[in-house]
């Protein structure tokens, strides 16, 4: 049989996986990590992320533009993200509280106004044909990236100098360690904390642009089935680095993948643990990197978890 | 979760009703009886536009609602879970709903029984539930089509289409509905080319966008060009599988608009021709049957129109192998015939037809079907 892979198939389909699957996450947890640096949780990413997945899909249907559907996505975002923000601008409110009831309003407006959505078909997002050096159709569709994709890991590695080396960013990280010293200073952390998670909410909702318009490409009310909640464990698993997310995201997207692949491959038996094996990981990992005597390495100082 | 069997709705209900025989002081029936008038509830899984399987029955419940003396209520989304049992009260204490579909596999047990306990005045009938008198209530029943055959003539045209003799299913999960058309796909492609094989990939959920597509991707990756599947919403499947090349055949309802090009053919189900014949039924007062069953021949089911990739040969056979499945008793499981595993199925001149109940609790893929039920 020509084009025959064989066993190969597997480290392919991870290595496809991981760049397909991956992005949502890599959005949804680098907005996590600045939103998460500022001081503040916010889980409503899953909403914000169905949200951004209607919203980049009826633009694009309407416009004919994909681009223009992540654009509306980002703005969608940024709203959810100004409102999370004021509301827990507000003295004794709690902002896992406030994410949690945004969530399922995010979720509901989303099947609300998405209802006309489900059957008409939008244009793709670009892919960038990476692969093409290959005379394997199988190696050039998993290395077939998708300009979002390329833009997610360009935005990991700045956000992971910016951190460092930018007035802004260090402006958020102290707001993040202390309130009180970013007073000091003169800065307003309620303000700080406002386009910080309206920024994350803005990059949440790209990763539902990813997942509407480009993989699996089409919208419907269970599109992310759970993504953007993963998403916001990532930041913790990834010690809120910008370039953690990124390596979580990829390994989340490839474990992913595992579970068809190996049946592909006629590894048949017991396919609901493959399907587990993500979370199986975050686990192991989890539990290897942890400490009893010591606070969570990279922890902002004024999250309300560790605090 | 409230484990409470009284819902907010029954509680609203209840206290609306009181308080309005308060102010009125006159005694008046819950439910008045009406002459040749229903209310019918449908409850669907998914969203029902999802060009798959809540589709194919909201395009049944719509005909239900051009009927005169039949008011439609539906719910989309319903969770197969205690939720259901919440739908299916609020349609019956709030709606007056006298017959209920609750068309989702998982609603059968325990949801659906419990409720036909509850409410013992009120008809349901399931979607592809087996419903036995001796084990079920007499207000419960169960309907199905042996949409197989469809799955089997698809297997005829992927025959013909593919060329690495390769052919791919995704599936949601291993029940017996979903393992007969496994094993009637392959069947049908075999009876063009014994040499056939069949890689079927289980995502173990009925809708699960990205690992349907992650699904479909493994599967051309392997040398699969002819994808169909059994899925909720096979619109990602046909998309990915028709993105990346491969034929597909359709399931459910007709997915041709999504891959024009790339669509053989599809085996779709036609629900209209059994909800029409329940609400007469109920209408005219008389016993809706428990147990229904029907095929291509009764109109239960039906092919999408033939797509432009369909060679003659493949028209020529397909339309041969339908004329013959409408005769009746037509047998897709036949011996000699073993399991993937080896294990003989059937031995030389036994024969299964659609109508045989032994199919309605397969466990087995055939030979030549690469997968596994667990």
């Amino acid at each position: 049989m020509e084009n025959d892979i064989g066993l190969w198939g597997v480290p392919l389909a991870v290595l496809g996986g991981a760049i397909r699957v991956s992005t949502p996450f890599i959005f949804v947890s680098l907005g996590e990590a600045i939103t998460e640096r500022s001081g503040r949780i916010n889980l409503g990413l899953e909403g914000t992320l169905v949200f951004g997945a209607m919203a980049a899909y009826a633009v694009a249907v309407e416009t004919g533009s994909p681009w223009l559907g992540v654009l509306a996505a980002m703005v969608a975002g940024s709203g959810f993200g100004l409102l999370h923000g004021w509301i827990c601008s507000f003295p004794r409110v709690n902002d896992i509280a406030v994410g949690i009831a945004l969530m399922l309003f995010g979720m509901g407006l989303a099947f609300f106004f998405g209802k006309p959505y489900i059957q008409p078909s939008a244009p793709n997002l670009p892919a960038i044909p990476l692969g093409d050096w290959s005379s394997i159709p199988q190696v050039r569709a998993a290395l077939n990236v998708n300009a979002l994709f390329v833009i997610g890991a360009a935005l990991a590695l700045f956000l992971w100098w910016a951190f460092k080396n930018t007035k802004l960013g260090l402006i958020v990280r102290v707001v993040g360690d202390s309130a009180d010293s970013a007073r000091a200073m003169g800065l307003s952390p309620t303000t700080v904390r406002l386009f910080a998670t309206a920024a994350g909410s803005a990059l949440a909702a790209v990763g539902g642009a990813y997942l509407s318009l480009y993989y699996p490409g089409s919208w419907n009310e269970r599109i992310s089935s759970g993504q953007g909640l993963m998403a916001v464990a990532l930041v913790i698993f990834a010690r809120w680095n910008p370039l953690g997310c990124f390596a979580a995201a990829l390994l989340f997207g490839g474990a992913g993948a595992l579970g068809p692949a190996l049946q592909s491959v006629g590894v048949t038996q017991g396919y609901y643990l493959f399907y587990a094996a993500p979370y199986i990981l975050t686990l192991v990992i989890m539990i290897a990197t942890s400490s009893p005597g010591r606070q969570l390495a990279g922890a902002p100082g004024e999250l309300s978890i560790t605090k | 979760m409230s484990h409470s069997l009284i819902s907010r709705r029954t509680l609203l209900k209840t206290s609306a009703a009181g308080a309005a025989f308060g102010a009125a002081g006159l005694p008046f029936s819950l439910r008045p009886a009406r002459a040749a008038s229903a209310t019918i509830g449908f409850i669907y899984v998914g969203p029902k536009d999802d060009y798959g399987y809540n589709q194919a029955h909201a395009e049944g419940a719509k005909v239900l609602k051009g009927m005169s003396g039949v008011t439609v209520v539906e719910e989309e989304n319903v969770p197969e879970s205690v939720d259901v049992q919440k739908t299916m009260e609020s349609m019956i204490n709030l709606d007056d709903a006298t017959l209920v579909f609750p068309t989702s596999f998982g609603y059968f047990d325990p949801h659906m029984l419990a409720m036909c306990k509850k409410f013992p005045d009120v008809q349901f009938r399931h979607c592809g539930g087996l419903w036995h008198k001796d084990k079920h209530p007499a207000n419960a029943g169960s309907y199905f089509g042996y949409i197989a055959m469809g799955q089997y003539l698809n297997g005829v045209v992927a025959g013909h289409a593919t060329k690495s003799k390769k052919i791919g299913f995704v599936a949601a999960k291993p029940i017996p509905q979903v393992l007969n058309n496994v094993n009637s796909f392959l069947l049908g492609a075999r009876s063009v080319d014994p040499s056939i094989t069949c890689q079927v990939i289980f995502t173990g959920e009925w809708s699960l966008a990205v690992k349907e597509a992650e699904a479909t991707n493994a599967l051309v990756d392997q040398g699969a060009d002819v994808i169909t599947c059994h899925v909720d919403g096979p619109k990602v499947v046909v998309q990915t599988a028709a993105n990346r090349g491969a034929f597909v055949c359709g399931y459910h309802a007709s997915q041709a608009p999504l891959a024009p090009e790339k669509y053989l053919t599809g085996a779709e189900w036609n629900w209209a021709t059994v909800y029409e014949m329940y609400a007469k039924h109920l209408l005219a007062g008389e016993p809706l049957p428990n147990f229904t069953r029907g095929g291509l021949a009764d109109g239960f089911v039906k092919m999408s129109p033939l797509g432009p990739g369909v060679s003659d040969a493949g028209r020529k056979q397909f339309e041969a192998t339908l004329a013959e499945i409408k005769k009746g008793g037509y047998a897709v499981i036949k011996g000699p015939l073993k399991d993937n595993k080896g294990k003989e199925i059937a031995a030389a001149g036994k024969a299964f037809p659609e109508t045989a109940i032994e199919l309605e609790s397969t466990g087995f893929l055939v030979e030549g079907v690469q997968g596994s039920t667990s």
